[in-house]
């Protein structure tokens, strides 16, 4: 079942190390414990958890490369012609599930008044999008199944502009590598510049037919369903063209960045 | 390649170097790719029950998946090395056919009172030559649906071949709960036979 990721994702930091400490005491020598136990990090002991390789750190860089090199290999594999499937509309799932890394009371409230979507980096043109103009733009629709990185999926419909079309339309520079986006959650992630041209990458301004609610990411979501849920940025206050990689909220906290399907 | 013997000289090596190796790549890939997607599993169980904590890797959901996808790599590579050599050199049809239900049936009933021969280490039983054949196929649908999970969208036909997304999920899920028990079964066997342990370190 889906849940906020609050409860599933991370373990409690500080239970976590009090227990590796106890574990990792009685292995080490005594006139090394102390240096070796002061530089233990979170993210060492979640490293060690379930197994007794002793050195945290340098496992920890392995996995980080071998993660770099997935996303290479996920940039590779990506075929920018390749749809995902759609759905008949009995398919939706009722109620799409809500998912964030804080609870549903918490999301943002966003006033469209005084809303503008900021575009920045490698685009010709720089002014901001406020919502009625980006809903004169041409609209498409799509029924897609939302994948999460815990495993489960939910099947939505969303509608809005289609991304590539925007991104021509303000002059990106679509030889970039990626595109940033900041959101009114203080969420941020990024994708690649591939993703962001395939035909089924919206910016979706609407939830099954109506204005995108707060829960589902107002005033606007990019919705791609060739990547899985945290690369799905919801509340999109601003996004910028670049060519270095803008790292995520999650991304930089050890999950995959390319996180494609 | 293969150090294969096709007859046996006493001296003879039973598990050629390149088989050890194989073997051993994988009695470390399993329990990683294992162990990590326990804890993947927990992030969002498919059925009432969770895996306990303890004798999962990773330590959160991010370190899990960091592991099963660096894992998968050890597992897939020697996968394929294993089923390339075995193909090439003719070793599977020599070493696993024929095998029948009938055969391992009666292998089965021999074992469990004690009197299935194993003083020819060089040829599998009939309930060994089931239990490595099908360990090979679980692998390779343990891999062909984790692809699938991975990569619903590149990989579509694989996908559609497994009846969608959310049944990929499942399979891969059986196809785990049965390695789990030919783990078991193995270490049990490995127990009883311990003679066997040194062979497959040796060779002989």
């Amino acid at each position: 079942m889906p849940r906020p990721k609050t409860d599933a994702a991370r373990p409690d930091a500080g239970s976590i190390l009090k227990e590796a400490r106890k574990l990792l005491a009685p292995r080490l020598a005594e006139p090394s414990r102390r240096t070796f136990l002061g530089s233990l990090t979170l993210g060492g002991v979640a490293m060690l958890s379930g197994c007794s390789l002793n050195d945290g750190d340098q496992v920890e860089r392995a996995l980080a490369a071998i993660s770099r090199f997935n996303d290479r290999v996920q940039g590779w594999i990506f075929d920018p012609d390749a749809l995902a499937p759609t759905y008949p509309a009995a398919m939706i799932t009722r109620p799409f599930p809500f998912n964030a890394f804080y609870g549903i009371d918490e999301a943002p409230a966003v006033d469209e008044a005084g809303y503008a979507l900021e575009v920045s980096g490698l685009v010709a043109d720089k002014r901001g999008w406020r919502l009625g103009e980006l809903r004169a733009l041409p609209q498409v629709e799509q029924i897609t199944r939302h994948i999460c990185v815990e495993g489960w999926s939910a099947i939505g419909r969303w509608g809005g502009v289609r991304f590539s079309d925007f991104l021509k339309r303000v002059g990106a520079d679509t030889g970039a590598g990626y595109i940033g986006f900041k959101c009114a959650d203080d969420y941020y992630t990024s994708i690649d510049m591939a993703t962001a041209l395939h035909p089924q990458t919206l910016l979706a301004l609407t939830y099954d037919g109506r204005v995108l609610p707060r829960e589902y990411g107002f005033p606007m979501k990019l919705r791609m369903p060739t990547k899985l849920g945290y690369k799905n940025p919801k509340h999109i206050r601003a996004l910028f063209v670049t060519n270095s990689n803008p790292g995520g909220y999650w991304e930089d906290q050890g999950y995959n960045w390319f996180g494609g399907s | 390649m293969s150090a294969d013997p096709p007859t046996s000289p006493s001296s003879a090596v039973v598990y050629p170097r390149w088989l050890r190796i194989s073997h051993w790549l994988n009695a470390l890939a399993v329990p990683l790719m294992m162990g990590s997607g326990w804890r993947i599993y927990d992030a969002a169980p498919l059925f009432a029950v969770s895996i306990p904590r303890e004798v999962t890797l990773g330590g959160w959901l991010g370190g899990a998946l960091q592991w099963h996808f660096a894992a998968m790599w050890l597992l897939a590579g020697n996968g394929l090395f294993y089923l390339t050599v075995n193909l090439v050199g003719g070793r599977l049809f020599r070493r696993f056919f024929p095998v029948s239900p009938r055969g391992v049936l009666a292998d089965a009933v021999l074992a469990l009172r004690g009197r299935l021969r194993h003083d020819d280490p060089g040829r599998y039983n009939q309930v060994q030559r089931a239990a490595y054949l099908f360990a090979t196929l679980d692998l390779v649908v343990l891999a062909m649906s984790g692809l699938v999970l991975w990569k619903s969208v590149q990989f579509a036909v694989l996908r559609d071949l497994l009846g969608g997304y959310e049944a990929a999920r499942l399979v891969h899920f059986v196809a785990m709960v049965l390695l789990a028990g030919f783990v078991a079964l193995h270490l049990v066997m490995v127990a009883l036979v311990p003679r066997t342990l040194p062979r497959m370190i040796r060779g002989r």
